[in-house]
């Protein structure tokens, strides 16, 4: 594996889409690690005195209306929105691609009732039921969380089936089962190795989504809960100042867009680098 | 005379087709009808036949990857569709198979070493890696490879180079018998020399059993004793190759040999002539009903069975 | 009459390690309606060629040389020109048809489209030129709606389908890369004579592109054998097979198992030619051939050959061509 990671920089540093949205996305996540060491101001920290000013030299953003750091209130955002977006997809890679794989292998009557599961959750729109969740259980981190994860399970077993089926067909997994091997050994040894690329592409997009996602339970007070800041929060917030101070809302606004964006550039971008790189090595 | 190494006793084999309204029965295809054939250790069988004949469903069913719908194969005297899973799981090393495409039969996520030895995970005996991989290196220089290939990908090698590599994997456990589905067809003339002298090498080597399925006439006679022609389903002719071959009797052999484009162009003559069926085929006639140019009304109503004609089995009313 | 002449034709691909020369100096002509064969292993440019004449390479693509069809070099004109040729003057079959049949639309439709595009006929004109194709492949209207779709067919019909788009605007030539190449036996012998057939009454070229030296030496009076993107012989089809001179074309005929082999005494193995056609990126200095042939001499290491000719349909490129004391 490790060669094929050098190969898909090498041909993904010739892919706009996977430079641009590469470096934007390398961006967000190193702002985000850099938020356990430093911030330029602790975000708890509330200053009446300085609220509300422009970006200046000291604040180089400016300040909220209880006087904290925007900077500083972005970058722990970032934080943030990584490991609810990042535990949500593990949540749905976990739980679905091995149902996805099930499905795919035993086919019969297993197969339909992981795929009605399936249709039955797709069936809930996604953000209202989430927030229908975070709502029973209690709003949080962890309950958004579970709540993004949920539908993120669907998406994954679908994926994973679909890719799983086209790969039963080929000859060297006739060739598996020749050498006696049965379906769950086959379901892991083969099968998953090469759906990978199919899933790392869905993976970048769920992860925007689920940015998107927790940026809007936040903004509806049922995600993360202050002290810590989370952009859909800071959006919040800034709609009563719309008028005066504008840029309350423009700074979190501008990083929720840029970030998602910079993550769907990145996964087009893997997904050209990755489908026919594979397909060429035939 | 000695057991045969595969016995294949009245394999039948059904698919279901999609049904046309809700509430009717499926209809039924049938791939395989009555197939009864012996392979002899150490010796090479040929089936021949078109596309869609079945003969990549004989294959499937001797290597019990699939089940007959009536019928059984016997592998040295065990009936395979007969006996536990385990124990059919472990029969499993004593027969391999090479298949027809060399892009599409190696996991292209591993490395030959990989691909070479992972028959040997379901043996009884275990292996530690550096035995597996002393093995793998030797298999590899039986069939023309290099050891140092052991830790390279599939994509970095030939058409030719990787079915070297689906025969190491399938000589690795040591099996008696060998199927070879159009094992050669995807190949290069010049290679596909190359890999069928090396199969015929490995035959004498360890007295394998080839079960070589092909659609290729000219391959067929060269590599193998004995061969079965296919026609829809049903053995239609079947004997040793060098008689057949020289003496074909059913019409369907011999459409199929004047079919061949000879290598001579100053031998144009010989050639198939279209065929104007006179009769009408039913459930019940001869499946080459209307293809035949020596069909009569004897063969509208009652498929011939395969009987014996001079020292091959036949199965026509008028060969 | 010349119909065709292709002049040091050289195509340059840009491929994983950068441009290479995939053909080079590839020279023949053809007379109005000549059969030539163009043979060759997978990876000789043969259907390289074939898209050259058609111009129908990748957009990065490097040509050199000349294409004269005609009285003009059609490598010279613009992008409309061409189109106005293809399928007009070069009509081109594939080896796949399925791949190559556009899969959901009827094959009526796709049978029109070229007449549409090249005749500019009305749709009752189009139709009767439709049924009389139909029926010029062997496919009756009577029994093959003109609404069928490619998969309702059989490998065969699909085939004849191809051929009827490619011959309906009577081409001059007529390019068949590897047509009976995923045939069954039975149905590629009958596809040929269509083929053959079609050919000789409308006196329209063919260029036959095949790997099986049978189908060429049953179809084509001249032949090209290719080897990694050069000639090395050429000729009359019954001179070159009669006389094999270069040990390429020698080593392939020896490779083949040949129908009627098994009455002969004893079992001989295939001469196989040892080692494996280089990569694109590995070709050596001097001829491509000098890492496998027997006969390979310093000469053949440090310059790629030039053509010899034996008589007046036979060239080889080879410095050390067969004699008939060698092939005995």
């Amino acid at each position: 594996m490790f060669s094929t990671l050098a190969e898909v920089l090498r041909h993904g540093l010739k892919n706009r889409s996977f430079v641009i949205g590469g470096t934007i996305s390398l961006l967000f996540f190193l702002i985000a690690f850099l938020s356990y060491f430093w911030t330029p101001y602790p975000v708890e920290d509330i200053n009446i005195a300085e609220k509300l000013l422009i970006p200046g030299a000291k604040y180089l953003l400016g300040t909220d209306h209880f006087g904290r750091d925007i900077l500083s209130m972005l970058i722990q955002g970032a934080r943030n929105s990584v490991i609810v977006a990042f535990v949500a997809i593990g949540i749905g890679i976990g739980c679905g691609v091995p149902l996805g794989l099930m499905a795919a292998a035993k086919k019969g009557w297993i197969d339909e009732l992981i795929m009605r599961f399936n249709d039955l959750t797709f069936a809930f729109p996604a953000l209202i039921s989430a927030i229908m969740i975070t709502a029973i259980l209690g709003p949080g981190s962890v309950n958004s969380i579970i709540a993004i994860g949920i539908f993120n399970v669907p998406v994954f077993a679908r994926v994973a089936r679909g890719a799983a089926l086209s790969i039963w067909k080929r000859e060297f997994i006739l060739a598996a089962r020749s050498a006696g091997k049965g379906p769950f050994r086959i379901s892991v040894e083969h099968i998953l190795p090469n759906i990978s690329s199919m899933l790392i592409v869905q993976a970048t997009i769920q992860f925007a989504l689920g940015i998107l996602a927790e940026a809007g339970l936040s903004y509806l007070g049922l995600g993360t809960q202050p002290p810590m800041p989370s952009w859909g929060k800071m959006l919040n917030e800034a709609q009563t100042f719309m008028h005066f101070a504008p840029q309350l809302a423009i700074y979190p606004g501008l990083a929720i867009a840029l970030t998602v964006m910079g993550l769907n550039l990145f996964g087009d971008g893997l997904r050209d680098v990755l489908d026919p790189k594979l397909r060429r090595g035939r | 005379m000695r057991q045969p190494l595969v016995k294949i006793e009245g394999v039948y084999k059904d698919y279901q087709l999609p049904k046309k309204y809700l509430f009717q029965k499926a209809p039924v295809f049938r791939a395989l009808h009555g197939i009864n054939l012996e392979l002899h250790q150490g010796t090479s069988f040929g089936i021949v036949g078109e596309s869609g004949c079945g003969k990549s469903t004989l294959a499937r069913i001797v290597m019990a990857l699939d089940e007959p719908t009536s019928g059984t194969v016997f592998f040295d005297g065990q009936d395979l569709f007969n006996m536990p899973a385990g124990e059919l799981r472990h029969m499993r090393r004593n027969f391999q198979m090479v298949f027809q495409d060399p892009y599409g039969s190696l996991n292209p996520r591993k490395n030959v070493m990989g691909i070479v030895a992972e028959p040997l995970d379901t043996l009884k005996e275990k292996f530690s890696f550096a035995q597996k991989k002393e093995r793998v290196g030797k298999i590899l220089s039986e069939v023309g490879l290099n050891a140092t290939d052991i830790d390279k990908f599939p994509h970095e090698f030939s058409g030719g180079q990787r079915q070297r590599i689906a025969i190491a994997r399938a000589l690795i456990t040591r099996p008696s018998l060998i199927v070879a589905d159009e094992s050669v067809s995807a190949l290069d003339v010049s290679v596909q020399a190359q890999v069928l002298n090396l199969m015929m090498d490995l035959q004498e080597k360890y007295n394998l059993t080839y079960m070589f399925i092909s659609h290729d006439l000219s391959v067929v006679e060269y590599i193998t004793d004995q061969v079965a022609v296919i026609y829809m389903g049903q053995i239609v002719e079947q004997g040793t190759t060098k008689t057949l071959f020289q003496r074909p009797l059913h019409p369907y052999t011999q459409t199929l040999l004047l079919a061949v484009p000879d290598v001579n162009p100053l031998n144009k003559k010989r050639k198939n002539k279209p065929v104007i069926s006179k009769f009408e085929k039913t459930d019940e006639s001869c499946p080459f009903l209307d293809r035949c140019n020596k069909a009569t009304k004897s063969c509208v109503n009652n498929a011939p069975e395969l009987l014996e004609n001079e020292g091959q089995l036949v199965a026509c009313f008028n060969a | 009459m010349t119909l065709l002449q292709v002049q040091d034709l050289c195509v340059t691909l840009n491929t994983a390690h950068g441009p290479q020369e995939v053909i080079s100096h590839i020279n023949f002509s053809m007379d109005a309606g000549e059969k030539l064969g163009i043979v060759g292993e997978s990876g000789c440019g043969k259907s390289i060629t074939a898209l050259a004449l058609m111009s129908l390479l990748p957009l990065d693509s490097q040509t050199k040389g000349k294409i004269i069809l005609g009285g003009q070099d059609i490598l010279k004109l613009d992008s409309r020109k061409i189109c106005s040729i293809r399928g007009n003057r070069i009509g081109m079959i594939f080896q796949e048809p399925m791949t190559a049949l556009n899969p959901v639309k009827q094959i009526g439709a796709q049978i029109s489209e070229s007449i549409y595009l090249h005749l500019k006929l009305n749709r009752k004109q189009t139709l009767e030129r439709v049924t009389e194709l139909m029926d010029k492949v062997g496919l009756p209207v009577s029994r093959f709606g003109l609404n069928l779709y490619p998969h309702q067919l059989s490998g065969g019909q699909r085939q004849r389908v191809m051929i009827a788009m490619a011959i309906a605007c009577n081409p001059d030539i007529l390019i068949a890369d590897e047509p009976t190449t995923a045939l069954d036996v039975t149905v590629q012998e009958q596809i040929l004579d269509l083929i053959r057939e079609l050919a000789d009454s409308s006196g329209m070229a063919l260029i036959m592109i095949s790997h099986d030296l049978g189908v060429i030496a049953q179809t084509t009076q001249s032949v090209m054998v290719m080897y990694t993107g050069n000639s090395v012989e050429m000729g009359s089809t019954v001179d070159v097979f009669q006389n094999m001179l270069h040990p390429y074309t020698y080593g392939l005929f020896s490779a083949i198992p040949h129908v009627g082999s098994s009455a002969l005494p004893g079992r001989k193995r295939l001469s196989s030619i040892p080692g494996q056609v280089p990569e694109l990126h590995l070709r050596p200095e001097g001829c491509n051939f000098v890492d496998r042939c027997s006969r390979a001499s310093k000469m053949c290491k440090a310059k790629k050959p030039m053509a010899t000719r034996v008589s007046d349909h036979h060239q080889v490129w080879c410095y050390h061509p067969l004699s008939r004391e060698d092939k005995r």
